[in-house]
């Protein structure tokens, strides 16, 4: 940047910007210059430029109206492309080289926006006329609905994945200080004294709240002098975190907060370790909130007009940017506040054409402005702002005698910037949050807080103390509270400096000002959801009287700022207009967050893949080298099949199918849940827990075994394999591996505390391979030293041995309904198993399938899987009847009896077979008996489970159908009005092969 | 919320799992209860407003089961205690 021209409202000196480092930036496609310190807004408005944006519903020209995040007009869309970010206050964006900003809600241009022309028609637009309108025919909703979301655009979004990172951090104090003002800084240095962990946090760049915009004095120099001593000295202290930039945006219970700080959106872009924004999750001891006041604006007409300011925030810019917001000013004030700001301004050479005050005397604080030669008008008010795209001048008009009339007599006053007070409100939204009470304050005219529920207190102007001094003081006072709660008993509250202590004197409530007869000027309450005093005028009358449906009702402070200029003001007029006191009609519910939040920042590093852990299998890698397609089974990622060349996946899902059934097949099923269980009463507890028995079931034995839960539902199946008189081992369905293991620890915790039985998740520590088909046994007896032989090994035997000289277990069970075997060896000898199974096996053509043709096996097999399993079927719908032990009491037993369990037309699991022998059975169809009879047609049960069989050479399924048992070979339909897809079934065993199992005891 | 396991200390919410009411004692003999007595057991709750003994699990921590006295109005939580131990403070 060489020779930066000073733009023409930049002060030649002062402020806290760095005007050795230009920065250029651009705002709708044109170039300017600001400087290091500075925010997109004050680099505007030092340019003269105030049109920011157009209001959300009218179009209305709107430009920059605070100095921090209580903005609700000055939202701009920043940087572009995979960054482009929506609805950023101008007031908060910190200036850095080559930014980019546009303005949002207007086509073609924010200086010519076609949309405007809504304006012209808004008293056809009250509130509620969407809902009004647009309710009825319903079927046209949806094309409504596109249009007025053009219409009423907030900004684009990013379409692109976020290309930055951002951290979540979570952390522990003492004493946490919310807001780094004067009563902030002070509270810190009390509490740090003491040696507590404190944390000070505060949304600004840099430390000092209003003092940054402020020619305030401590100890007779500047404010900042002192400002920057107290934050080095905290800085040097080992157990103090400052976090600027940083915003606490919600108070959660038990003292947890949590804060978004900036660390790299001040930057071109946040390069290498830097995230863009950091989440911090703080459980403080004790929290000391010293988070301000907001200043609220007046209700006048064309109040939302550019050039039209909060007062304060005309000082924040000549003090902290050096840029004055105009250069003839108009104030309108109801408080003394306006008095020390006017001064302030003229010190800067601000021209102050006139201060028009409603309050009916002189305050001595006006008079020294009065001194100084400049008009002041009491019992007056601005009732109209006038000018197009920025103020030209203001009409006033001296109040009736009870000021809710203007009493004739009006003046036009010309002006380039209008600077209004309508006193000041606490912000109380975290104390809130954190869910104190607060007290309506008559004199101040605001609520304030007043008990505390969780562990905090509330210092400074948040609690309605506005004098420099007395903020300092209530400071220290609050930071060593905060410091001997937390258990510093020794702390005591530090000697404050000397400093002003100016109140706002007499507050006149002033809530709308008064309009001319017949006037239809806007007088808005809300600026960034265009909400006007007539909104709430016809909501009153349209019989409103909650104000949590007002706010509903006319959108009232449900923007992204949540209403911080608007809270009262709103409050306070629908009180009017109801005839009751304000506190009657109460306060909307503050809720988290203080500010918007990004997503980004929220789902922090826990995006992709990093959202949630994959699990995989020992074998994982051999899967992938053999080029197996996966599929995620809850966390874990299974092969699905394994495609060789030239093959579809249905080819591949095929040949596996019946490679198993003619020779043999390996499948990883290392992520069947498995649990250990040791001790003296496991058969005992096992007995409990299933339907059937364990007691006898002898070492070297595996059974399956259904459990319930106890309201007589199915909860899961499985084998358990006794390894030991005392040992056992449990396999559990993938997706219930957890569930069931927390299910047993209740159990032994809570129910039968003296049973002696630990039990433990061994799912990782074993890797589990099923080897499945005719030759299975051929190929087991060539890498294991256990006998295989039919007569030594049973079905359903168990035995321990070596295999591929590795210490496992070897169970015969079939998933597969074919002779099969599943060998468990320790995880880490899983691969090494496996290749030697395919190497061992090489002649005997075995070859690995995935969970395609597993799950067509078990179909055809008629076993069950969560599909059947679905929490809503009992042991008898899904034929295990028999199994059920009537000898021991079980989990879920008593339930067995309930009438409901007991009547005649549940649903039974019973097969399916496609009628006409191609035509596939829908995924979830609806088993009907005629698809095209009167609706509702009755629906007698649902597909489960559906595939085509090679087996069979037809399309098959499981299905839940209402007395299915007795209606077999009865042809229904399969009908999915989901997909219009229909077929006939017929119905049948749901055990397409080997019903009788003689190919599993071969 | 911080939720003290009465093994680990004071803990994150999010490594717990809330296990139901703790003043719920499953029957001895299910059997030889009514259909009405069975229906209590198994799905009638009582909800006051304010405090409850419930049964939480350390589930991302030791994973075991212990009692806890919390306010559901407030979310204070008064006292934990093992699964044998008797919760104190809290009622007023
Ligand atoms: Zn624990």
């Amino acid at each position: 940047m060489n020779n930066p021209q000073i733009p023409q409202y930049r002060l030649p000196e002062g402020g806290r910007i760095d005007r050795s480092r230009p920065l250029s930036f651009s705002f709708n496609g044109r170039a300017y210059v600001g400087y290091q310190g500075d925010t997109l807004a004050s680099a505007l408005l030092a340019n003269g430029v105030h049109l920011i944006a157009r209001s959300f519903k009218y179009h209305r020209p709107r430009g920059i109206m605070s100095a921090g995040s209580e903005e609700p007009c000055a939202m701009v869309t920043m940087r572009q492309g995979s960054r482009i970010e929506p609805n950023i206050r101008a007031t908060q964006i910190e200036l850095y080289e080559g930014l980019v900003a546009n303005s949002q809600n207007c086509w073609p241009s924010v200086n010519f926006d076609l949309q405007a022309i809504i304006n012209k028609v808004s008293r056809f637009l009250p509130s509620g006329f969407y809902y009004k309108t647009f309710k009825w025919p319903k079927f046209l909703w949806m094309s409504y609905e596109k249009v007025i979301r053009h219409a009423a655009g907030m900004g684009k979004v990013a379409t692109l994945p976020d290309p930055d990172h951002y951290d979540h951090m979570h952390a522990y104090c003492d004493v946490l200080v919310v807001g780094g003002g004067p009563a902030g800084l002070m509270a810190a240095k009390s509490a740090a004294a003491s040696g507590a962990r404190v944390m000070l946090a505060d949304e600004q760049a840099e430390f000092g709240g209003t003092l940054c915009g402020r020619a305030e004095k401590i100890s007779n120099k500047p404010a900042m002098d002192w400002v920057a001593r107290v934050r080095d000295e905290l800085a040097a202290r080992p157990d103090v975190t400052l976090l600027p930039r940083t915003v606490v945006a919600s108070y959660y219970d038990h003292n947890m907060l949590v804060l978004n700080q900036r660390t790299g959106e001040h930057l071109p872009t946040a390069e290498g370790f830097t995230p863009r924004q950091r989440i911090w999750k703080v459980w403080a001891k004790q929290v000391v909130l010293a988070t301000g006041a907001i200043e609220r604006p007046l209700v006048f007409g064309n109040n939302d007009l550019p050039g039209v300011m909060l007062t304060g925030a005309v000082q924040t810019y000549i003090s902290q940017y050096g840029v004055l917001a105009g250069k003839n000013a108009v104030i309108f004030t109801n408080n003394d506040s306006a008095y020390d700001a006017a001064a302030h301004m003229h010190d800067n050479g601000i021209k102050i054409a006139a201060i028009i005050d409603n309050r009916k005397q002189t305050s001595p604080a006006a008079q020294k402005l009065s001194d100084r030669g400049i008009l002041i008008f009491n019992n007056h008010v601005v009732y109209q702002a006038v000018g197009s795209k920025h103020v030209r001048g203001v009409n006033i008009s001296p109040l009736n005698e009870n000021g809710d009339k203007l009493s004739g007599g009006n003046i036009k006053i010309d002006c380039d910037l209008l600077c209004m007070s309508g006193g000041w409100t606490p912000s109380v939204h975290l104390f809130s949050q954190a869910r104190g009470k607060l007290r309506w304050h008559e004199t101040l005219t605001t609520f304030i807080p007043e008990k505390s529920f969780q562990q905090e207190r509330s210092a400074g102007s948040c609690k309605g103390v506005w004098g420099l001094s007395d903020c300092l003081k209530g400071g220290a006072k609050a930071g060593a509270e905060a410091a001997k709660a937390a258990g510093f008993t020794k702390t005591r509250a530090l000697k404050t400096p000397a400093a002003s202590n100016h109140d706002m004197g007499d507050i006149r409530a002033l809530w709308r000002v008064p309009q001319p007869p017949r006037s239809q000027t806007k007088r808005f309450i809300d600026f960034q959801d265009d909400v006007a005093t007539s909104d709430i005028e016809l909501a009153a009358r349209e019989g409103y009287r909650s104000v949590e449906l007002t706010k509903r009702y006319t959108t009232l402070g449900m923007g992204t700022d949540q209403g911080k200029t608007s809270n009262i003001n709103g409050l306070a007029v629908l009180s009017e207009e109801l005839g009751k006191h304000i506190p009657e009609v109460g306060l909307t519910t503050f809720r988290p967050p203080y500010t918007a939040q990004t997503l980004g920042a929220i789902s922090g590093p826990e995006r992709g893949g990093h959202f949630a852990p994959t699990r995989r299998s020992p074998v994982h890698d051999w899967h992938v080298s053999t080029g197996a397609s996966f599929m995620p089974a809850g966390l874990w990622m299974r092969p699905a099949y394994y495609q060789q060349p030239g093959e579809t996946m249905w080819d591949a899902i095929y040949r596996e199918t019946k490679h198993v059934r003619s020779h043999v097949g390996l499948v990883d099923v290392s992520s069947l849940g498995k649990i250990d269980l040791q001790g003296k009463d496991s058969a005992e507890f096992l007995n409990r827990c299933y339907i059937n028995g364990f007691a006898k079931l002898p070492v070297g034995k595996c059974r399956y075994g259904v459990m319930l839960r106890d309201d007589g539902m199915v909860f899961d199946d499985g084998t358990v394999s006794r390894l030991a008189e005392n040992h056992f081992m449990m396999t559990t369905t993938t997706a219930k591996a957890g569930p069931v293991l927390q299910y047993l620890e209740y159990l032994l915790d809570v129910v039968w505390p003296e049973l002696d039985v630990h039990v433990v998740s061994a799912t990782e520590q074993w890797c589990a391979i099923a080897v499945a088909g005719p030759k299975s046994r051929e190929l087991l007896s060539r890498i294991t030293d256990i006998d295989m032989s039919n007569e030594a090994f049973e079905f359903m035997g168990v035995r321990q041995g070596n295999i591929c000289d590795v210490p496992g277990r070897i169970y015969r069970i079939s998933f597969s309904g074919e002779l099969a075997y599943e060998i468990g060896v320790p995880s880490d000898w899983g691969l090494h198993v496996w290749e030697s199974l395919m190497t061992a096996g090489k002649d005997l053509k075995v070859s690995p399938y995935g969970l395609e043709a597993m799950s067509i096996l078990r179909i055809e097999k008629g076993h069950i899987v969560g599909a059947e399993l679905n929490g809503r079927t009992t042991a008898d719908d899904l034929g295990f009847a028999a199994m059920i032990s009537t000898r021991k009491p079980f989990m879920g037993q008593r339930s067995l009896r309930k009438p409901a369990l007991l009547e005649g037309e549940r649903k039974q699991l019973v097969g399916l077979i496609s009628l006409d022998g191609k035509t596939p059975i829908p995924r979830g169809a609806q088993i009907v008996v005629n698809p095209d009879g009167p609706t509702p047609v009755a629906m007698l049960g649902e597909v489960t489970s559906n595939c085509y069989s090679p087996h069979v050479e037809n399309h098959i399924g499981l299905a839940i159908v209402k007395r299915g048992r007795q209606r077999i070979d009865e042809i229904l339909w399969a009908t999915s009005p989901l997909t219009k897809q229909r077929v006939r079934v017929k119905l049948c065993s749901p055990h397409f092969i080997d019903p009788q199992g003689e190919r599993l005891r071969g | 919320m911080l939720i003290k396991c009465p093994w680990c200390g004071d803990r994150s919410l999010a490594e717990f799992s809330y296990q139901g009411d703790a003043t719920i004692i499953r029957p001895s003999d299910p059997l030889s209860l009514s259909d009405n007595q069975w229906n209590e057991y198994l799905n009638l709750r009582n909800n006051p407003k304010g405090w409850h003994d419930e049964i939480w699990q350390h589930l991302n921590g030791c994973r075991k089961h212990f009692k806890a006295r919390r306010n559901v109005v407030t979310h204070e939580i008064a006292d934990t205690k093992p699964m044998d131990g008797s919760l104190q403070g809290g009622r007023s």
